[in-house]
């Protein structure tokens, strides 16, 4: 697979002039194949995601209490959801917490993945190698197994981070890292981030590799010195690698939920550590309060077409 | 000895310490699995697991009458189900966008990106109150119709980038030959998409295997995915001095089969993931 596909524009031409030239009575039904192609995914997208999309919306202008627990029709209330849940100091908490934490996660990941991407570059196929088994062992892991074996090595009592900081003289054995928020929002970085990288660092590299060597010894006899090489010549060709990649962590991190209900549950205090996604949960699922925890849903939906809205329009310039 | 060897030795030196570190979790799940639970209480942990037995996944299997394979099988159904039904969907998918142009292509490209940002957990109290509303609670085939809308956006996206790297050209020159549309199609660019068909499938192998949110709101009692029964097997064991040996033995059940499969397709895996994701 290259990163330098024919463009769009020449696609349309290829398909249309030639083929269209050979079965000049095709033309009249091009539209009928290519919607009934895309009719089965239109289907299950609208059956799976069409209702429950509607049904979130409406719902966010809803009341739910106590009576409709016991089968009372929800209440209309227009933005009283809304507006009750942005005069909330507790809302904003959990944003600033969801936002950070999905801003370090996934700065760090597309550090660290590039960081060792251009390792991978730099070393013999052997090391490579062994580099590339590690993250793919990784980034196969099942992330219900990757926690329980994370709260297993940050156990308090027999977790082996503890013995070790012990070992150089930390005093740690029997320290709960779940107990505190700030800790326990360390661990959670640090667990999202394992997981992340691989998927990055093996993206960049894939990038790197579609960088031609001739270029680069071109440059580097025209004097260029490496660094000029990497930042005039190998940044701006995996650009779009590294934006993508990036896009990707930051709306992925940004709804993280199991890693962080899995954390809470092996210790975490909830209200403390909740981030969007465990907030809607704890809303709708434990209280039973659908119109707030369906409001909160869309601002989530609103935070994050917001941050990929500047790249969905690059992408739809690219179809024109 | 010159710099730059110098250099390169530190470097493979790095890689080969990093990649140790990366590992380390994955291989802490194994050793641990194989210890009895004796070893793992003592303060000092063992880090090699000599004198190991299988014991612990013997317990795993005996645990609540066999749990384990009901789930398993559970899992198998609802991922292979998905497995397929996305393939045929996406397939037909990506090929009307990359090899037509129509009215409403570009609405469809949006939607499936914008489906892709849609919050998981922002929506299944509604998914909960639809299926539960059409009789489909803790239903495998309520499942599988979710997994599917949830894996088939991104899996059209990569497949296109597939087809768009089969060039129409040799459909086209198969049709001066006197193929039709379709059958110059079937014969000429269908053998060459076997890579992008095996890279998505893994695709959403992976994720409908490993999927656990819509599983825990929708799924109930004995009707367990293989990730919800890992989690209720830690809890159940948490309630006492936790059983990690069992715990770690469980954990390897679910995670061992699906890296050995991932390790043999991966090349096809991440080639695709990045060629269909960047591809314009």
């Amino acid at each position: 697979m290259s990163t330098n596909a024919p463009a769009p524009p020449q696609a349309r031409q290829r398909v249309e002039t030639p083929a269209a030239q050979l079965k000049t009575p095709r033309k009249k039904r091009t539209w009928v194949a290519p919607v009934l192609l895309i009719l089965p995914s239109i289907v299950v997208l609208m059956a799976a995601l069409g209702y429950p999309i509607g049904w979130q919306f409406i719902t966010s202008f809803k009341k739910f209490g106590l009576l409709q627990q016991f089968g009372a029709a929800p209440e209309w209330v227009g933005f009283a959801n809304y507006i009750a849940l942005l005069q909330d100091p507790y809302l904003w908490v959990v944003l600033g917490r969801s936002l950070l934490f999905c801003l370090i996660c996934a700065f760090s990941t597309v550090a660290i993945g590039g960081g060792l991407a251009m390792l991978m570059k730099r070393v013999g196929t052997a090391a490579r190698l062994i580099l590339q088994i590690a993250m793919l062992l990784a980034w196969s892991m099942p992330v219900v197994a990757t926690m329980t074996v994370w709260i297993w090595l940050v156990d308090w009592r027999r977790g082996v981070l503890n013995w070790v900081l012990d070992k150089f003289g930390a005093d740690s054995i029997g320290h709960n890292w779940l107990a505190s928020p700030v800790t326990f929002f360390a661990i959670a970085v640090v667990i999202v981030v394992w997981m992340s990288v691989p998927f990055v660092a093996l993206s960049i590299y894939a990038g790197l590799t579609q960088v031609s060597a001739e270029v680069l010894e071109a440059a580097e006899m025209d004097g260029a010195t490496g660094w000029q090489r990497t930042r005039l010549i190998v940044m701006p060709l995996i650009a779009p690698v590294l934006s993508i990649v990036l896009l990707l962590q930051l709306i992925w991190d940004l709804r993280v939920f199991t890693q962080i209900k899995l954390l809470q549950e092996a210790g975490g205090t909830a209200s403390e550590t909740n981030m969007l996604g465990t907030y809607i949960y704890q809303l709708g699922v434990g209280s039973g309060d659908f119109g707030t925890a369906s409001a909160v849903s869309i601002l989530m939906l609103i935070i994050t077409v917001a941050i990929s809205w500047y790249y969905v329009r690059s992408l739809m310039k690219e179809e024109n | 000895m010159s710099l730059k060897s110098v250099a390169t030795s530190f470097y493979t030196l790095l890689a080969v310490v990093i990649a140790l570190a990366w590992a380390f979790p994955v291989y802490w799940m194994l050793n641990s699995s194989l210890l009895p639970n004796s070893t793992l209480q003592s303060l000092t942990p063992t880090f090699l697991p000599f004198g190991g037995s299988l014991d612990n996944f013997t317990s795993v299997f005996k645990h609540n009458d066999g749990s384990f394979f009901t789930a398993l099988g559970i899992s198998l159904t609802v991922t292979l189900s998905t497995v397929a039904i996305v393939l045929f969907i996406a397939f037909l998918g990506a090929l009307a966008i990359s090899r037509f142009r129509f009215k409403g292509r570009k609405s469809f490209i949006l939607a499936l990106l914008l489906i892709q940002m849609l919050p998981a957990e922002g929506m299944f109290i509604a998914q909960y109150k639809m299926m539960s509303s059409v009789g489909m609670l803790n239903n495998v085939i309520g499942l599988t119709v979710l997994y599917t809308a949830a894996v088939v956006p991104f899996t059209i996206w990569m497949l296109r980038g597939f087809v768009a790297g089969v060039p129409a050209e040799l459909e086209e020159a198969a049709m001066v030959d006197g193929l039709s549309r379709t059958q110059a199609f079937l014969r000429i660019t269908f053998p060459l998409l076997a890579p992008g068909l095996v890279a998505s499938g893994v695709y959403a192998f992976l994720q409908a295997w490993n999927e656990f949110t819509v599983a825990l709101v929708l799924m109930d009692g004995e009707n367990q995915t293989l990730p919800l029964w890992l989690r209720g097997f830690v809890q159940s064991s948490a309630t006492r001095e936790t059983d990690w040996g069992m715990v770690m033995a469980a954990s390897t059940l679910v995670a061992v089969p699906v890296i050995i499969f991932f390790l043999l397709v991966q090349s096809k895996m991440s080639s695709g993931l990045v060629g269909g994701a960047v591809k314009g």
